[in-house]
This record gives C-alpha cells, structure tokens and sequence, in this order.
C-alpha cells in the first residue's frame, strides 16, 4: 500500500487521463454534447493536475518518501521537486491548449495523450532502475510521436514521422549503453551500478567498457535534452508540431529528460574514476550546443524555429551545470542544483514566451517573426509578456534567466571551468540579438492592420501565471534556490 | 559452451547493420526495419548478459522482453504515421518529406 500511495502523483495524472477517455465514449455524440464533453474534459484534465500536485505535497507534509515497488522508484527530494515542476507545467499547457481543442474533434484523446505523457515524464525523475527509467522514457516518447502529429496537415504528419524516427534510434542507443551497464554489473539498479563501479577500482578493461556505455547513454539521452550533435530534429519537431505541444516538447519533455541523466549520471556514473571523463564530455557538448544553437538561431525567420534553436543553446547552458559536477563533493551539488534550478526557472520563462507566440500567431495567422511587427500597438500586454519572457531568455534582469545564468556559471567557475562560462557569457550576448529582434519588431514597427486583439480567457490565465513567476524567481529567487538545493542533495 | 564473445559481437554487428541501414535507406519502412535490427540487437545483448552472468536472475530476460513490447507499440504507431503521410503525399521516402528544411 506504501508503494500505491508514494506513485500517487503519477496515478492521479493516469486517473484522469483514463476517465477523460472513458467521459468522451460515455457521452452521445452530438453538437451539444460536444461542448459539455469539451469543458468537462478540461475541468478533469485541470483536477488530474490539481490532484497531482495536492498528492505531493502530502507526501512532503507526512514525510512520506523512500523507495517503491521494490527498489525501482524513489520518492525522494528529487522527485517530488519535478513532480511539482512538471504537474505544474501540464497544467499551464492544458490552459493554453484552450484554443487548439476548440477547432479539433479529438480533444479528449489529446488531453489524455498529454495527461499520460507527463506521468512518463514524472516516473522518470522518479525512476532509480534502468527498466523502469527506460518504460518511463517511452511513456513519453510515444505519447509525444502522437501528440506531434495532431494536425492534419502534412508538416505536423512530417514533423511526426521525424521525431518518431530519430527519437526511435535514440532509444536503441540508449538500450545499447544499458544492456552494458547491466552486462558489466550484473544488476539494473543505479545505487547497484554504483557499488560496481566504485568497486571496480579503475581496473582499464572495465574502465573502457565503462566509458562505451556511457557514450552510448549520453548520446540516446542527448536526443531527449536535445542538444548537439543530436539536436536535427529540433527545428522540424518544433515548426510542424501544434504550438502547445511545442511549449510542452520544449519544456517539460527537456526537463524530464534532464531529470533522467542527473539520476543516470551523478548516482550510477558519479564514482570520481569516471565522472571526471563524463564531465569533459559534457563541457564540450555544452559549449557546441550554446554556439550552434545560438548561430543558427540568428538566421531563422520563423519564431517557431528560432525559438527551437534558441531552446538547443539554452540546452547547452543547462549541461555547464552537469560539466561543473567535478569530483569533488561541494561542487557536484552546486553543479546539480544550478540545473535543478535552471529548469524551474526556464520553464516559466519559455511557457510564457511560447503562450504569447500562441495567442498571437492565432490572431495573425502566421508564424514568420516580420509579421509580428507592431504587435505592441494592436495587443499592448501579449506584446508585454513576450517581450519580458525574451528579455528573460536573453538573461537580463530583473528576471529569472539572469539568476538562473548567475547560478550555473558561478558553478562552472567553482569547478575551475572558466572558460566555459566565458563562452555562455558570450553566447549570451549573441543571443541577445535574436531575441531583442523580436521585441523590436513588436514595439518599433508599424502595424500591418489596426484592429486590436485579446488573449482568450485561459490563455490569458496561462501567461500571466507564467510571467508574474518568472519575475518573482527574478525578484525573490531563494525558495527555489532551497527548493534545487534540497532537490540536488539527493545526489550528496 | 559458445564463448560469451561471440554473441557480444554478433550483437554489435547487428547493431551497426541497423544503424547503417538508418543512415542509408531512404524508404521509411526501411528505416523502420532498421531501427527494429538495433532493437534486436539490444535484446540479444540483455539475454546474453543475463543467461552467462547471472542465470539465477530473470532481470536481462524480462528487459529484453519490455524492449520487444515497447518496440511493437512504437511499430504500430510509426507505421500509422507513415500510412498518413502517404495519404498527404503519396510517397513514403523520407526525402521527399521535405516540406521544413530537414
């Protein structure tokens, strides 16, 4: 019974995803009862996360944590951490689906494909057992193919069969770096993974067999974080899926995804006689993926993609973190926590960006960043939030991007990685072109068309939830800095 | 006894075959079948681990055997995928997918 009441997080999520189905079956079929089923749907979509993040809580408040179900889930500061963080972010994502629902006929199956999706994603910070890790990880992969494909146009068809093609290669890669993990140490648990490799003393044939695994993982995992060499889905995935799921992709599936090697990476692999090699590998994908990501964002005319590559370069200054987990122990939290951090307050600032790019693409009907000129005079608070959530992004203050970027490079120079956090800093300022482009546009050009616009009502909500955290992480940062620290010294 | 070695390398070689026929073929099925060949390959690699490493555990076995059903669901949907970018384009090659720059 301990185990049911420790998964409750994630079964409130599949609860109301199985009655939302169940619900559209249900109820006959007709034009009234459309909207009823549609509003219902939302309300039991909107109870399944309250739930969720109600469930948590309890958990925290009777202090109920430890591992389920036999070693292959962990309730523990970690997890409840991105429980709450990717409750949250489904919910926010449900609120600024509104819109798209209202012109599909499918929307039960949409909002349980996103309920179940993120249940994957909280079982895989959860997880602690590489089968486990591995049915989480394609809970939500497979539940994301579909969710990319929604539209009936050709590009969400195209975009779809890309991600599930590459997506697909990356989880064998992934299994090939397990089944490794597994030959080597004989067991699929990360703490018995862990006992092997500091066991094995640095014995080299061990060592090598070590490292080809790891390779292995990091490039099946660096799929899911998305950063280079293995970001070439990106742009597509992000253009031709529906702008919610593209919100979604982009924030919760990168947080899940990070979630996952964090557990892989500083409990199985954070012996010093490897991590030291993962760490340089980390740092140099970090630095690629900020530069590559940023340079091609220049050059993109369409805000879909631009913010698609934007999110690879913000990949990659999350990864500085992961580099800065050096031997040492003092540093490795400072390094894990300043992820843990970064995706709190990058969640915000992207689903505010990305709900603004919704709210008005619909009204403008286009995607392309030369058509949202003027956009301030025909909806003077859209304009206002997307310009503070880019500003974010950019990492200016007084927002949540700044303490964010603080954060991780103050870890990279603790852990003597100056010159990576040289280059974010640069990377930083090249950004801040693409980025301030947008604003500019928006406030300096002239309308194409007088008429003003208002955000729908649960949009509205969604943004405006978004924005007013990301400036209070901006302003009074240190609950979540408590909230990453405790979360990171899970990993001490 | 085959020496564990053998089925290593076999695996790897499989392995490679599918990865290549990914990089390659420019059908989707293919590249469907590709990804199934890495798969497998997987699946070989588990049940080796677990019969020469620990017999006495089930753990490899039941791996391989969530990898076989987690790769059927994922067949099942990319071919439902495929099917409708046929029906939009009447072709199933990946090139030809190009409609955003690849």
């Amino acid at each position: 019974m301990t185990d049911v009441i420790r998964l409750g997080p994630e079964l409130a999520l599949l609860i109301a995803a199985g009655l939302i189905v169940l619900m559209d079956i249900a109820l006959p079929v007709s034009r009234e009862a459309a909207r009823t089923k549609r509003a219902l749907g939302f309300a039991l979509a909107l109870a399944g996360v309250a739930g969720s993040i109600g469930w948590s809580a309890v958990l925290i408040a009777a202090d109920e944590q430890g591992e389920a179900f036999s070693g292959t889930l962990v309730v523990d500061d970690f997890s409840l951490f991105f429980n709450f963080l990717l409750a949250g972010i489904t919910g926010m994502i449900v609120l600024a689906s509104a819109d798209l629902l209202a012109r599909t006929r499918f929307h039960a199956e949409y909002l349980a494909l996103v309920l179940a999706s993120a249940t994957g994603m909280m079982l895989m910070a959860g997880a602690v057992d590489l089968i486990a890790i591995f049915v989480a990880l394609e809970l939500q992969s497979i539940c994301l193919y579909v969710l990319v494909g929604f539209l009936k146009d050709s590009r969400s068809a195209e975009a779809s069969l890309k991600y599930l093609l590459l997506g697909a290669v990356s989880t064998a890669l992934t299994l090939y770096g397990m089944a490794y993990l597994f030959g080597l140490s004989g067991a699929t648990g990360l703490r018995d993974i862990a006992e092997f490799v500091s066991a094995s003393g640095g014995d080299s044939g061990t060592r090598a067999a070590l490292v080809l695994a790891t390779v292995f993982l990091a490039a099946g995992l660096g799929f899911k974080m998305a950063v280079v060499p293995f970001q070439m889905w990106v742009p597509d995935v992000y253009q031709g899926a529906p702008t919610p799921v593209t919100a979604y992709l982009s924030v919760a599936s990168k947080a899940a995804g990070f979630a996952v090697v964090m557990r892989i990476f500083l409990v199985a692999l954070g012996e010093g006689l490897i991590s030291s090699d993962w760490a340089t590998m980390f740092a140099v994908i970090a630095a690629v993926s900020m530069t590559a990501g940023n340079l091609m964002a220049l050059v993109q005319t369409d805000i879909k993609r631009m913010l698609g590559y934007s999110s690879i370069a913000q990949a990659g200054t999350f990864l500085i973190g992961l580099a800065a987990v050096a031997a040492q122990d003092p540093q490795l939290l400072l390094g894990a926590s300043s992820v843990v951090f970064f995706l709190g307050a990058y969640a915000f600032t992207n689903l505010g960006a990305f709900i603004a790019v919704i709210a008005i693409s619909q009204k403008i009907a286009s995607d392309e960043i030369a058509d949202y000129a003027g956009v301030a005079k025909r909806s003077p608070w859209l304009a206002a939030g997307l310009a503070a959530c880019l500003i974010s992004l950019t990492g200016i203050p007084p927002t949540a991007g700044f303490i964010a970027k603080v954060y991780v490079f103050n870890a990279a120079v603790q852990a003597d990685l100056v010159w990576l956090a040289l280059i974010g800093v640069l990377n930083g300022v090249v950004s801040a072109y693409y980025y301030l482009r947008v604003v500019l546009n928006m406030y300096a050009q002239e309308p194409a068309s007088e008429e003003t616009f208002q955000p729908s009502l649960s949009l509205g909500v969604a943004m405006a939830i978004a924005v007013a955290g990301m400036f209070l992480i901006g302003i009074y940062p240190n609950p979540l800095i408590q909230a990453s620290e405790s979360a990171a010294a899970v990993f001490g | 006894m085959i020496p564990i070695n053998d089925f290593l390398v076999l695996s790897a070689i499989l392995f490679s075959l599918g990865m290549y026929g990914v990089l390659a073929r420019r059908s989707a099925v293919l590249i469907l079948m590709s990804v199934e060949l890495m798969l497998q390959a997987v699946s070989i690699n588990f049940i080796t681990f677990a019969v020469y490493l620990s017999p006495e555990q089930f753990t490899g076995v039941i791996f391989a055997l969530f990898v076989i059903t987690v790769a059927a669901a994922e067949v099942g949907l990319a071919l439902a995928i495929i099917l409708r970018l046929y029906r939009n384009k009447q072709t199933a090659n990946v090139d030809e997918a190009d409609i955003m720059k690849w």
